[in-house]
Formats: structure tokens, sequence, C-alpha cells
């Protein structure tokens, strides 16, 4: 149980697995692929398992169990045996994302992230750089650091009025 | 905590260590992941009580981002204690009072909002100086550890920082208050750089931080911010001391007996 690898310095995914694991979203963000946000750093076949490691957004991210859970009957499904584990280096980083994931977040009414200083920005009334993802203006501003879940912030619209979801940039 | 994934974590040849380094390093964790463990707790307890919807979801969320730390030390500690049937669980919620080795700071109550978030600038500040001279640690573990929960504490860092600024800053009252809480909390910060047996064996061993280096730089950082937002820095040269001996203020006590109760009264239970 403990003689694991700590780094998974390169995401190493065999391609035979990949359309599985595609199939499975994150629970938060149902739009998002797992492969899309990043999270799957390693999955390769050993003796008829595959073993996929794992790396958690926010350490205290609530969704890490169920994606586990997920990706283990995704690959059931296929008659597949999956083990998951966890790795914690090197840290996620919403460089991770991928550009498909950031349209489909924007489609999902979530601002893709900017820039570490974006939300901060906001706050102090420098730079106005999030846009709205219902009317498109970058006329916005922060209401809260801490959003909905761990990994987004919540921001309002000057102009339509309407609130969303900002996803900190975390780097 | 219970969850079907183990955290990816090896780095010392833990067989080659003799018992006693294994000692020093269990109880260095310990001292680590307890002050996130009981401020958690404590920002815990605020779910559904902040005083308004944003900064009680902002509590929540830091409380959130910390347990996950807590879970990582005390996945890590489990492998190395001597006893066999150590979990994370275990570690959390069935050691008695003296056993826990977190600083008098994050065990005071949530007052009110200025003293929630003053508790939490002055432990922030220790929290991200602590972090960026753990994640260098000879321990890979703890150093990818402190890797990733820097991301997360330069968050809270901000989310506190200005908070006092806002304050400080703010209206006659929040002023006053927030003053009051700083006056009041500063007898706890001395005790962060305090060192146990345990700190400076790890320290020894390229392991454990250097703490009483980074005393200047802590000072310094959270003064500037207070000076910011208007408020007096307080001089009181009197320090309370004894958390990380396990010699804890009154609030402890009832502090785990809220955390532990469901593990106590129903013994083994998961979710």
């Amino acid at each position: 149980m403990h003689n694991v690898i700590l780094n998974v310095q390169t995401q190493h995914i065999e391609p035979h697995l990949v359309s599985i694991l595609e199939s499975v979203s994150d629970p938060e963000i149902p739009v998002l692929s797992i492969m899309d946000m990043g999270v799957v750093r390693e999955a390769i076949e050993v003796d008829g398992v595959i073993q996929v490691k794992i790396t958690p957004t926010y350490s205290g991210c609530p969704a890490m169990d169920v994606i586990g859970d997920d990706i283990v009957s995704a690959f059931a499904k296929a008659n597949k045996k999956a083990k998951i584990k966890l790795v914690l280096s090197p840290a996620w980083t919403t460089d991770w994302i991928t550009d498909r994931g950031r349209k489909a977040l924007e489609e999902y009414g979530i601002a893709a992230p900017l820039s570490p200083e974006a939300d901060k920005e906001a706050l102090l009334g420098n730079k106005k750089i999030v846009k709205c993802t219902n009317c498109g203006s970058t006329e916005t501003h922060l209401v809260s650091q801490f959003g909905s879940t761990a990994c987004k912030a919540l921001f309002k619209c000057d102009i339509c009025q309407e609130p969303f979801d900002y996803f900190k940039c975390l780097k | 905590m219970t969850n079907n994934s183990t955290t990816d974590t090896s780095s010392l040849p833990l067989g080659e260590m003799s018992e006693g380094q294994r000692g020093n390093l269990y109880n260095y964790i310990l001292g680590i992941a307890d002050n996130s463990l009981i401020l958690g707790q404590r920002l815990g307890e605020l779910c559904g009580h902040g005083p308004s919807l944003e900064t009680d979801i902002a509590g929540t969320n830091i409380s959130l981002d910390l347990f996950g730390q807590v879970r990582s030390y005390f996945q890590y500690a489990a492998q190395i204690s001597s006893d066999n049937d150590a979990t994370e669980d275990t570690i959390a919620f069935l050691r008695i009072e003296r056993q826990y080795r977190n600083v008098l700071l994050v065990e005071q109550p949530n007052t009110d909002f200025g003293y929630t978030i003053v508790r939490q600038f002055l432990f922030d500040a220790y929290h991200l100086l602590f972090l960026r001279e753990l994640e260098k640690s000879n321990d890979e573990t703890l150093a990818a550890i402190a890797k990733k929960s820097i991301k997360e504490v330069s968050y809270h860092w901000r989310f506190s920082s200005d908070w006092i600024r806002r304050l400080g800053d703010g209206t006659e009252e929040s002023h006053e208050r927030v003053q009051e809480a700083v006056t009041d909390l500063w007898m706890y910060t001395d005790e962060l750089f305090h060192q146990t047996e345990a700190d400076q064996a790890m320290i020894a061993e390229g392991i454990g931080v250097e703490t009483s280096k980074l005393k200047e730089i802590y000072y310094k950082m959270i003064s500037e911010v207070l000076e910011e937002a208007t408020l007096e820095v307080p001089e009181g040269k009197y320090f309370h001391k004894g958390g990380k001996q396990g010699i804890h203020s009154e609030y402890m006590g009832y502090i785990l007996s809220d955390m532990q109760y469901m593990q106590r009264t129903y013994p083994n239970m998961e979710w």
C-alpha cells in the first residue's frame, strides 16, 4: 500500500486508455472531463490492471474520492480492473486545464482562469480582465475570493448584473 | 476521512531510521498538522454562522484546504507511527488533549469576525513563511505537501490580510474591534517560533524548518499590513506558550469534545 512513487513529473497515459478516462467527468463541473481538467497524471496497464495516478486540484477537494470511484467504475464497464493512487507532486496548476477544457468551462458559465492576480486586481479595482460569461463584458467585480467550491471565486457583472463563477488561477 | 485512494508518498527509507528518529519525525509532523487541524475545526464552527454568506463560504473553504493538508500529513504520520493500527482518522480523532501539539493561537475562539480574521491573519503569515522553507526539506513527502499547500495558503493570506486592511481602515467601529483583537491575540504569536525537542532533531536532519530565522520577517510582514490598515502594532512583551508541549488553554477541551464526539460515541464509524 505504501510502496508508491512520489513524483510523476510528466503526464503519461497509454493511448488505449484515453477514451475511457475522457468519459469520466468532474463531479462538480459535469461538462469537464477529468482529462481536460489535467488531474490524470498517469495511466498504465500492468498485468491486466490499470494503474491510474490522479492529483488533487486543491488538497481538500472532496471530488477526488468521487473521481477515483468513477474511474474504477468506468473501467469496470469495460471489464477492466483499475487501481487509483493520489499524487501530490508536482502540484496541480490551472495551466494543465486543456484548451478544450477552458472552452467547456466558459460555455458552462464559469470564467476560465487568467492570471494569479486577476481576482486581486478586481478586488482593488485596478484592472478589470475577468469577462462575464453571460454578456462578455469585462465590467465585472469580485464578490468573494471563495466561491461555491475551493477552486472558484464569485464575480458579478456590472452590466447584466449576473453573478458568475471564476475558476481561480493556481500556478 | 475514509478514502479509497492512498496518497502517493515515500521518501525516507523508513526501515533505516532508528526508533528515536521515527518518533521525532512523527511528532514533528503532528506539530505541523495539528495547527491546521485545530484552526480548521475553529473555522468549521462558522459554517452556516458566518457574518455574511461570502465570509461564511470563505471560512469553510479555508477550513477545507487546511483539512486536506492535514490528511496528507496524517497519512504520512500513520506510516511512520510505531502503532501499526494508526490511521489518519485515529491520529485526528483519538488522541487525548495533552497529545495535541498545536499552538495556542489556533485554538482561540471566534469571538467576533475581527478576532476570527486576526487569528487567521497572524497564522497565515507564519504558515506561508513556514511552508516556503518546508518545501526545501530533505524529506520529499513533507516537501511535496508544502509545495501543494503554498498555493492554497497564499490565497488564505491574501484573503485575511485584505480583510485586515478593510476592517482596520474601515469604520470607527470596525477599526476599534479589529485593533482590540490584534492587541489581544498578539501574545500568542511568539509561540509560533518556539522549538520542541522533535523540532530541533528534525532541523538537525535538514528535514525541519529553522523557525527562529523566520521570526524577524514574520513581524515585519504583519506590521506592514497593520500599518497600512492604520492599526497599531502592539508592543506587548508578554507571550503565552504551552500548546506545543500539549499544555493547552481551557478552550481546547471543548474543541475536542465537539470534534471527537462521533468517533468516541461510535468507535470505528465510517461515513
